[in-house]
């Protein structure tokens, strides 16, 4: 009955499909077989990447809740909790960028939400083709719009993240969403169903035909006929789900429920067998109690429908009563649809008839993981060496081209379309090196910094990695603030590629190095494979996203000059390292050269180094060196603060002075302290052995840069700001 | 005096609003739900920013018609105060308790920024703690808030001094720059004619704590209080663990 075609159709292997019939005993019927194809898809059942995920540290003193649930957890003192992760909804922006981006957040707010935490902070890592193709500048406004449209509804703020432009970002873009949540550390909740005669009960939207198979398809290449696969991206609805969170944690908070899990990728059948399978019990449903947007729907379509804003609830049966009271407050309906039994076996029945019986284990833990072939990329000249290069003639104008680059000009044109303070948390607005939420009732503040340099994960995955996990490391303790996890979205091509699979071993060799060393544990995270669309991959790119805390926010620094007349100190060393900077993509068209190196050590001292003169009041402005290197980076101060203090900063390195401005060697920090602070914050640099210098001091209305003499750099801040400020803007202008 | 701030599905500005009522303000506050008619004795209510009922329709039309508004309506007819901020502001237009509509912000997009305001009337309820002239630093976060209203009804509110706040830049010059949704007149905040009820667009609640970056929505709620307070005999100790945090 079933044929090679249909296998095809639905992503599965002939051989996948003999361990299914073995696992069952018998053939699969078709609706059998649409489970096992979701379950078993890349995207849910992780079958390229497993085996090497178990390479990532997930130990650690704060940590509740480690990999494997709908979220990381961690203990932040006090009796509360974070919960946080990040996922990707990559495919379906591409295909629909308003609803796929809406729907990923929609997502990821159900999947901290679902353990019992209020979601408080979202952050976006977005990456867009060139904004000057218009298709590019399409796909962005619709993402941009969506995320903004289903955030700024629900209430939970947008605050922060960071959008990068490359042309491998054509044909896939990135959109990967990150969210935070508190909650009391003794109200958390897992997708457990556990307790024969327990009640299941559906609550939240209707499920409709929308959605059907989109985890498979996010498990495969993009062709050109991608514009067919419109159908099966969701419809999110923002209202509804505002009301599913306020219901559920209600529900939650008193006690009401013994489990939950949040209906996403593969809808139904995902939350009823995982959850059956993580309580070690059986479950049985009757699909016609199931509400349906309408009529005529299959068992197939169904219990593969992704519609959005669902949970399903299970709750001890002399409590249902007062749940469905809850859902009633909140205008939701919350039908019985099933009971958890003994025995492992999901049993769904649709008009009388049994249509689906299989072991959940199967369902869920067996799904085969593979260690597919890896082979390092024919090494090009292209990637390798770097041709003679020239120098600027007029650094200035060198500098304004950078400044207004897309990747590096200000993204307010972005930000200023989510909502990023409702729930009067946000102590540091979008732009600065991480997002500071403060925790009401509290001293203490949470950090979020999101992070990763796909051009130098394209040159060396491996150092690449490190890097992602060094700078939004060093994010945080720009701020004031102490790592104590993380996760991470990993974005890749094909892994029936070698080169791709090749990356991807390079990318966590990397980061677990990273993350060994820093001491921060990975919660969990999300991969997604398949960035290829007309046989073109993504640059490999590892986003990582990790959270600190501050025990008192009073000493939180932001990258803004504070005062004329503070010095300007540099922690770190400038090198003669240009491979993979923004400068060599934006001024030579070159996407070339060895990435920066990095010597993780050295780095973990220098932002150790930060933060103790944080902590001791020396530092007054902190800001990391990034992309556009120390120029740039200065720039940022200027611009940042609040009367717009100009700078002039003198360099004595015997380096090329292109890559002294604009070169982007890692551990490197601009801080400022008071004159009268430079003596101390200097004796705390040579006990630690680190190597900070006063390179200039703030005031003025310019920014000046000499080196050995001569003068390299000299602007208004004005005329930089406006070359900063308004290049988006000015790209998205109405063109008539 | 009691605040109380109404809780429309939908709304999510409703936690905010009340933190900053009951832990800054220092003040008995409690949350009013939609489907009550109960006012519970408030002296002043407070619609909340939000998407009340998702907005689907037009900001603030079904909320209007929601149980609690129909005794909301009443108490303003009585005297009673109300604030609206944000969507609070579209559903007292939409409710008919002030005049004018709001469209789509100018550049059609939603808008989350730091803007100025000037205040335009100091001798409201709502402001006599500020002075005329005075320029407040308040976030906005909307996509529906350019002011409208016809010719005729624009002046007859000029004419009666309804107009509160106005959009400026830092200085207090009101500009079209600083205009940033478009609004008719730069007009950012209304009152109704016998002067209790009051809508704008800005958010005070997310400008009443210095952490936050400014503090000059305090002057709003602090006119309330003195308002209010002014003529009531001493204040009994507030009831700590009223209302939901």
């Amino acid at each position: 009955m079933i044929d090679k075609k249909t296998l095809d159709q639905h992503g599965l292997t002939e051989d996948e499909y003999g361990l299914i019939v073995g696992l069952l005993g018998r053939e699969p019927n078709l609706t059998e077989l649409g489970i096992f194809s979701v379950m078993w898809s890349e995207h849910c059942g992780y079958k390229s990447s497993r085996v090497h995920l178990k390479k990532l540290p997930i130990e650690g003193k704060h940590v509740v809740q480690g990999p494997g649930e709908n979220a990381g957890i961690l203990d932040i003192g006090g009796g509360q909790v974070i919960v946080f992760k990040i996922e990707s909804h990559n495919h379906p922006s591409f295909i629909e960028p308003y609803q796929g981006a809406a729907t990923g957040v929609g997502g990821i707010l159900r999947d901290i939400f679902t353990m019992g935490a209020r979601p408080i902070a979202v952050l976006d890592s977005l990456r867009f083709g060139p904004p000057d193709d218009p298709k590019n500048r399409s796909v962005m406004e619709g993402v941009v719009s969506g995320i903004s449209g289903y955030g700024n509804s629900i209430g939970v703020p947008t605050v922060g993240g960071e959008v990068y432009f490359n042309a491998c970002y054509n044909l896939n873009p990135l959109v990967n969403v990150f969210c935070l949540g508190l909650a009391d550390k003794d109200k958390i909740f897992y997708a457990k169903a556990e307790g024969a005669g327990n009640k299941v009960l559906y609550v939240g939207a209707k499920t409709g035909r929308d959605g059907i198979h989109g985890a498979t398809m996010a498990s495969a290449e993009f062709g050109k006929e991608t514009e067919h696969k419109r159908p099966n991206v969701q419809v999110g609805d923002p209202f509804k789900e505002k009301l599913l969170l306020e219901a559920c944690l209600e529900v939650m908070d008193r006690g009401l429920i013994v489990g939950i899990q949040d209906m996403g990728a593969a809808g139904l059948t995902c939350s009823t067998t995982e959850m059956a399978a993580k309580g070690g019990m059986g479950i049985v449903v009757d699909l016609d109690k199931v509400p349906q947007r309408e009529a005529g729907m299959t068992p197939y379509e169904i219990l593969l429908s992704e519609s959005q804003e669902r949970m399903l609830i299970v709750a001890a049966p002399e409590k249902v009563a007062a749940v469905q009271d809850v859902f009633a407050k909140w205008d939701l309906d919350a039908p019985v649809i099933g009971e958890v039994v003994e025995g492992g076996r999901a049993r769904i029945s649709f008009k009388g008839e049994v249509v689906v019986d299989i072991p959940v284990d199967a369902v869920v833990n067996l799904c085969p993981a593979y260690t597919r072939p890896s082979r390092a990329p024919a090494v090009s000249s292209e990637t390798t060496a770097l041709p003679p290069l020239l120098l600027p003639l007029d650094y200035n104008e060198t500098f304004l081209q950078l400044l207004s680059s897309p990747t590096i000009a200000d993204k307010e044109w972005v930000f200023r379309q989510y909502d990023h303070m409702v729930q009067v948390n946000t102590v540091f607005l979008p732009g600065a090196d991480a997002t500071l939420l403060r925790i009401k009732g509290s001293r203490k503040a949470v950090a979020v910094s999101l992070d990763g340099n796909s051009l130098y994960t394209r040159l060396d995955p491996k150092t690449g990695a490190k890097i992602a996990v060094a700078e939004a490391c060093r994010n945080l303790a720009c701020i004031g603030a102490r790592p104590i996890g993380v996760t991470n979205c990993l974005n890749f091509g094909n892994p029936e590629k070698p080169e791709v699979m090749w990356q991807f071993e390079q990318v966590v060799d990397g980061m677990a190095e990273a993350c060994r060393t820093f001491g921060i544990p990975v919660t969990g995270g999300n991969v997604s494979f398949y960035n290829d669309t007309e046989g073109l991959s993504i640059h490999p790119t590892p986003v990582l996203g990790i959270v600190g805390i501050l025990d008192d926010i009073r000493k939180a620094v932001s990258p803004g000059f504070k005062a004329a007349g503070d010095v300007v100190v540099l922690i770190g060393e400038n090198r003669e390292e240009l491979g993979g900077s923004e400068y060599l993509r934006v001024v030579h068209n070159l996407e070339a050269g060895a990435p920066p190196s990095i010597d993780l050590e050295r780095e973990k001292r220098h932002q150790e180094f930060c933060l103790d003169a944080i902590e001791a009041g020396l530092v007054r402005s902190a800001h990391d060196l990034s992309e556009g290197g120390l120029a740039v980076a200065l720039a940022e101060c200027v611009f940042h603060g609040r009367r717009k203090l100009g700078c002039s900063v003198a360099l004595e390195d015997s380096i090329r002075p292109d890559t002294l401005l604009f070169g982007e060697a890692q551990s490197r920090i601009l801080v400022t302290c008071r004159r009268k602070d430079l003596d101390r914050l200097r004796e705390l640099a040579r006990e630690t052995g680190v190597p900070a210098r006063s390179i200039g001091e703030t005031g003025g209305t310019e920014i000046a840069v000499g080196h050995r003499g001569r003068e390299l750099l000299r602007l208004p801040v004005e005329k930089a700001f406006r070359a900063w400020k308004d290049a988006l803007p000015n790209l998205f202008k109405v063109r008539t | 005096m009691k605040f109380g701030v109404v809780q429309f599905p939908g709304s999510n500005c409703d936690f905010d609003t009340f933190h900053v009522l009951r832990n800054v303000m220092k003040r008995p506050t409690v949350l009013l739900w939609h489907k009550d008619h109960d006012l519970q004795g408030v002296d002043c209510v407070v619609l909340p920013g939000g998407f009340s009922y998702g907005d689907y329709l037009r900001s603030g039309a079904i909320a209007r018609f929601s149980p609690l508004m129909q005794e909301v309506k009443a108490f303003a007819r009585k005297g009673g105060h109300v604030l609206g901020i944000c969507n609070g502001f579209q559903i007292l237009l939409e409710l008919g308790l002030l005049p004018g509509a709001m469209i789509r912000n100018k550049n059609l997009k939603f808008l989350c920024q730091h803007v100025h305001v000037r205040i335009e009337n100091e001798k409201t309820d709502f402001t006599r703690a500020g002075r005329k002239g005075r320029v407040l630093r308040i976030p906005i976060a909307h996509f529906d808030g350019n002011y409208y209203a016809p010719a005729r009804v624009l002046k007859d509110i000029e004419r009666h001094r309804q107009v509160v706040f106005r959009y400026c830049d830092a200085k207090g010059n009101i500009t079209e720059e600083a205009n940033v949704n478009g609004s008719l007149g730069n007009i950012a905040g209304i009152r109704n004619r016998t002067g209790n009820v009051l809508g704008l667009m800005p958010h005070p609640e997310r400008a009443s704590e210095v952490l936050l970056g400014s503090e000059d929505g305090r002057t709003i709620f602090e006119s309330l209080i003195l308002s209010l307070e002014r003529n009531k005999p001493a204040r009994r100790p507030r009831q700590p663990g009223k209302g939901r945090p």
